[in-house]
């Protein structure tokens, strides 16, 4: 069973019921997918045992070849190839990796190099695995997708999601079981809840509401999610003690007994709901 | 106009109520929110709507079944898997390149432009503001964040800032929210994860050669780290130009759709001014 974490915007918690999740449930893997900032590592020390370079293959001009026709830079939808005074200039940055403009060159001037965007890394017991998407790059799509080629089927994956509802979101839960928002009882919380409330139905993923630093009693997110029928599995109630362990990379299910009890009620709920 | 970017690595680090705060304290300025895939500012600032536009940020393939040959040249070169084995183009994972219209021997694909979103301007007793709302799974995210800063600047009347809530991350829509700005303000929390999502942000701005400030918000709930996180700026000339005490108010505040400002919170209050003061003179510095 593959279990996605996610929610509109970061910041709501969603690290922190990922790997108390991923701590709690006995041979779990963790997968941080979050591969802008990923944070997971903090919380669970893992000894990292193998590095995968993740690399795109990125147009190089042969200038002996090229005879300045500037085909590639039409074809090019992305910019990212220009012909300046007769010489090519190459923006990787920018970069679809597509090929278009190799296929179109005439004089087959361009040849293709892998140039590294990050690095893929699985801890020695390889219940460990994040992405690391180098600065300057513009997208962390290919590493979530070696992310996903190196899932371990039968170890229930707990997939720690990148913020947003962008793209490499929707590469992350493509194929998950089960998929967990977290969110708060805020306004802000309400609104991104409803975005992603948008993409979940859009997928057609079985998923299920978390509050996190929730008060007692009803609250907007309790209204919004009665109204649509949304389960809200369990709300986490806010605690000074946990934001504080939290902040010194201590898990929260460690200093907090009812953090541990709701969470483990969330993996048995999670499972009642999930497809498989 | 001096464009002003507040960014913080990760959400959830108070940048929107900082931002929203700053929206009651400065004045003569314009609004922006580059976070657009979950904006939150129009949630705090409201007003009135005077431009609403879509916004064709991609491009799909389309393929013409009445001419397509069924050779599968196209499935073949699409490195995306957006086609599938029955040649249906899956517009979810089509990044609009073009190769299969370049390899098709039939010319049966062309490539459609794709709304991927759409952009807001309203005019608020605050200032002029505006936003967008990428469509799910949307791409293009970063032409978008240019989008709604073109926007803001297309409707300057004088202003003399231009004030801009900044996209999460460190990517592409981050990149696009601080280029060309004159100032970028980092706000972060004091927890480790905080730390070096700080780290990687501010590597961004020195990438690009903006001038960067930080703002530790929530201080107090871990002063070891505080320590370090001053330590660390001071050591990169970082300048630490606001730190503002945890409050469990400031969230009472914004569940009443109220900045902390507007709900009479002093001390937040007087943080922020004392931020916007110190940016200003260090702005000042930067120009003599
Ligand atoms: S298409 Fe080939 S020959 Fe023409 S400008 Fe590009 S690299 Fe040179
Ligand atoms: S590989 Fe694609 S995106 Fe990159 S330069 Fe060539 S045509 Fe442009
Ligand atoms: S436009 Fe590019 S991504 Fe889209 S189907 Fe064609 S080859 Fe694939
Ligand atoms: S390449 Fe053109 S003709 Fe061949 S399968 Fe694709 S659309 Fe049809």
């Amino acid at each position: 069973m593959k279990i996605a974490v996610l929610s509109g915007k970061g910041g709501t918690g969603k690290t922190a019921v990922s790997v108390s999740l991923a701590a709690l449930i006995p041979g779990s893997q963790y997968v941080d997918c979050d591969v802008e900032e990923p944070n997971g590592y903090i919380f669970l020390r893992p000894r990292i045992g193998k590095s995968i370079s993740v690399e795109l293959l990125v147009p190089t001009v042969d200038v002996q070849k090229c005879t300045g026709c500037g085909l590639c830079a039409r074809v090019c939808q992305f910019n990212a190839i220009a012909v300046v005074r007769g010489k090519v200039l190459v923006f990787p940055e920018i970069c679809h990796y597509c090929g278009a403009c190799t296929i179109a060159c005439p004089e087959g001037a361009i040849k293709e190099v892998p140039r590294q965007i990050g690095v893929v890394e699985i801890s020695q017991d390889g219940a460990f695995i994040h992405g690391r998407l180098n600065t300057g790059e513009s997208t962390g799509v290919p590493i979530v997708d070696e992310l996903k080629r190196n899932l371990k089927e039968d170890a229930h994956p707990i997939l720690d999601c990148p913020p947003g509802v962008s793209c490499s979101v929707v590469h992350a839960i493509e194929g998950c079981d089960y998929c967990i928002l977290v969110t708060e009882p805020t306004p802000f919380g309400l609104y991104d809840l409803e975005i992603a409330v948008k993409l979940m139905e859009r997928m057609g993923i079985p998923f299920g509401v978390v509050t996190n630093k929730a008060s007692e009693g009803v609250d907007l997110i309790d209204e919004f999610c009665e109204k649509r029928g949304i389960d809200v599995l369990v709300k986490l109630p806010f605690s000074v003690e946990v934001a504080k362990a939290y902040s010194q990379g201590i898990l929260p299910i460690d200093v907090d007994d009812e953090w541990r009890a709701r969470l483990a009620l969330l993996y048995e709920k999670v499972k009642r709901g999930s497809n498989k | 106009m001096k464009q002003v970017v507040f960014i913080s690595g990760k959400g959830g680090t108070g940048k929107s109520t900082v931002v929203s705060s700053l929206s009651l304290i400065v004045h003569n300025k314009m609004m922006a929110d580059c976070d657009v895939e979950t904006p939150n500012l129009h949630i705090l600032i409201k007003g009135e709507s005077i431009e609403r536009r879509d916004y064709f940020g991609g491009k799909k393939a389309v393929i013409d079944y009445s001419v397509c040959m069924q050779c599968g040249r196209c499935w073949q070169v699409c490195r995306f898997g957006a086609i599938s084995k029955k040649l249906e183009v899956l517009p979810m994972k089509c990044e609009g390149c073009g190769v299969c219209a370049l390899v098709c021997p039939c010319n049966a694909i062309r490539l459609d432009d794709e709304k991927t979103g759409e952009v807001y301007v309203s005019s608020t007793d605050r200032g002029t503001f505006s936003y967008a709302l990428l469509d799910i799974g949307g791409e293009g995210s970063g032409k978008l964040v240019t989008e709604v800063r073109k926007s803001a600047e297309g409707q300057c009347k004088g202003e003399e800032w231009l004030l801009i809530d900044g996209s999460p991350g460190i990517g592409c829509p981050v990149i696009a929210s601080i280029t060309g700005a004159d100032a970028v303000v980092a706000v972060t929390e004091p927890t480790m994860s905080g730390l070096s999502d700080l780290e990687r942000v501010l590597d961004v701005a020195r990438h690009f050669g903006i001038p960067a400030f930080v703002c530790i918000n929530k201080y107090d709930l871990n002063p070891e780290i505080t320590e370090q996180i001053e330590r660390f700026c001071q050591q990169n000339g970082f300048p630490v130009i606001g730190k503002i005490p945890f409050d469990p108010a400031i969230v009472e505040a914004l569940k009443n759709f109220k900045t902390p400002v507007e709900a009479g919170n002093v001390e937040f209050t007087d943080e922020v001014v004392k931020l916007w003061h110190r940016l200003v003179d260090e702005l000042k510095k930067l120009t003599v």
